[in-house]
């Protein structure tokens, strides 16, 4: 792991968030989804945000999703060298994500809106994995 | 004894008591918000007015759901709850909204999700956003941008014509911090800040301030200066991460306040003569100018390039020169009601003619949520 991995604010999981995390660290994107209307939602609570209902379950996202917006910082962050892009993908299940986009020139001639990405993890610690995405069909 | 206007219908704890390590603080609030919502019957659907402290009402309302029209989120410690109870009694009175949810959840001993700085680890902005390099407005209010701009085909240039526009007007008014004219190559070649945005495309960072002082309009002609009255208001909020609006080409919180305004002052867009809309960043006035109902969708950056909204144009916008030019305290809401006020009582720099109506939008945090007031030289 690059050592200024190791200086990103790093998320704090909650009981509501804990299902997220754990999937994230074994490799799984995990969405919940509510079983009264069927709506996939994000980020993570025991409720369904749309129609209330506490008729929950958490799956595993298939990981695709596609480049929403962006914007390419041009300034350094804790853990992050210029320039960099902040994302916002959405995923085939619907719900809009924040993320970083690997394995691809952080410049707009390479991010390109609408392109198709998929779910890559970022080891911080042993704790937490981010999701980041990549252009689709890369080795 | 005063007849009673209001009266409570729903209350409840949380299911639990005590210790309770397996929620986090905002799931606390939630928990008890369900609660008392079920005591009463009702859905968080059926809510329009949000009040909470130790979290931010955007954020109890976006959690569970609510598109608020109204919002309280004094804090001032352990009495806040008694004070939200007062402020919703009034609103709900005055016809500001229906149906208030005052909430309270705090982990103040299991600590799960609570205390630190906002924003902290446990916070969802610091669990989904935070890892993946943000770095302050520059970096979140800008996001959305570049949906727009591929939706409605705006330009990069014009997307600087903002900056260029408000400059000029910036030049008239010798408070402005910025009074240089500038040129849309100018923007364009300003340092890159976030992509697509340059550093003319983002607002100051000054020290300043301001204040108003109301009273009832029957005293207001008692007073040395000119009255200005307010026709309307509206208020409302989205979320408190950008990364989960609904939509990045339109505020929710833009729509609803200015709706609400319009609605309370029953007036069109038609008859507003001066209008500032918060300009921390080169796409808010485009943002604003649609959701306000001023211009249809996707046709903003159009009309500030054709010169709409300059010095001349048919819609004086952010006359003083807006937070691109003239000042950007950090909360620059204070300085577009100022201004709305110089335009009303006809003390202006830049004094547009025959201001009989003006309107002020603000924003909070990333779209996180609104307000917007409507002032007018007659009471109506």
């Amino acid at each position: 792991m690059p050592e200024s991995r190791a200086r990103r604010p790093k998320p704090v999981p909650t009981p509501e968030t804990r299902h997220y995390w754990d999937g994230a660290r074994a490799g799984e994107l995990r969405l919940q989804r509510c079983r009264a209307c069927t709506r996939a939602y994000f980020p993570p609570r025991p409720f369904c945000p749309r129609c209330a209902s506490g008729d929950t379950e958490v799956f595993s996202a298939s990981g695709r999703a596609t480049l929403y917006s962006y914007v390419i910082h041009e300034r350094p962050a804790p853990g992050f060298d210029p320039p960099y892009a902040i994302a916002v993908v959405a995923l085939e299940e619907g719900p809009r994500m924040m993320t970083n986009l690997v394995d691809v020139a952080q410049t707009p001639e390479a991010l390109v809106l609408d392109m198709p990405l998929e779910v890559r993890f970022q080891k911080l610690d042993d704790e937490i994995s981010l999701p980041v995405f990549t252009p689709a069909g890369r080795a | 004894m005063t007849r009673a206007r209001v009266a409570v219908v729903g209350a409840a704890e949380t299911s639990e008591l005590g210790v309770i390590p397996q929620l986090s603080q905002i799931e606390l609030h939630a928990d008890a918000a369900r609660n008392a919502l079920a005591d009463c019957g009702l859905s968080p659907a059926d809510v329009d007015g949000v009040a909470t402290a130790g979290e931010s009402p955007v954020a109890i309302a976006h959690y569970l759901g609510i598109t608020p029209r109204w919002l309280d989120g004094t804090a001032v410690g352990g009495c806040s709850f008694m004070i939200h109870v007062r402020h919703a009694a009034a609103a709900i009175a005055a016809g500001q909204c229906r149906t208030v949810l005052i909430t309270h959840g705090q982990s103040g001993h299991s600590r799960v999700g609570s205390g630190g700085r906002p924003g902290g680890g446990a916070s969802l902005s610091g669990q989904f956003e935070a890892p993946y390099g943000i770095a302050g407005p520059p970096t979140m209010f800008t996001i959305p941008v570049l949906r727009y701009m591929k939706e409605f085909g705006l330009a990069h240039e014009q997307l600087a014509m903002v900056a260029v526009v408000q400059r000029e007007w910036a030049a008239r008014n010798p408070r402005a911090m910025y009074r240089e004219p500038i040129k849309v190559a100018d923007v364009l070649a300003s340092r890159l800040i976030a992509y697509p945005f340059h550093l003319l495309e983002c607002c100051l960072v000054t020290d300043g301030g301001g204040a108003l002082v109301l009273v009832s309009a029957e005293r207001a002609r008692d007073f040395p200066a000119r009255p200005v009255y307010v026709l309307g208001t509206g208020e409302s909020s989205e979320t408190p991460m950008v990364s989960q609006m609904e939509d990045f080409t339109s505020s929710r919180a833009f729509r609803v306040s200015g709706q609400q305004a319009f609605a309370e002052a029953a007036i069109t867009t038609a008859e507003v003569d001066h209008l500032m809309i918060y300009d921390a960043f080169a796409h808010l006035p485009i943002y604003g100018l649609e959701d306000l109902g001023f211009v249809p969708r996707g046709e903003a950056g159009r009309f500030i390039w054709d010169r709409n909204t300059a010095p001349g144009g048919r819609l004086p916008l952010n006359t003083n020169g807006g937070g691109l030019s003239y000042t950007h305290t950090g909360m620059y809401g204070m300085f577009a009601l100022q201004e709305s006020v110089r335009q009303l009582r006809g003390t202006a720099p830049a004094q547009v003619p025959d201001v009989e109506i003006s309107v002020a939008h603000g924003v909070g945090g990333m779209f996180a949520a609104a307000g917007t007031v409507i002032l007018g030289r007659e009471p109506g």
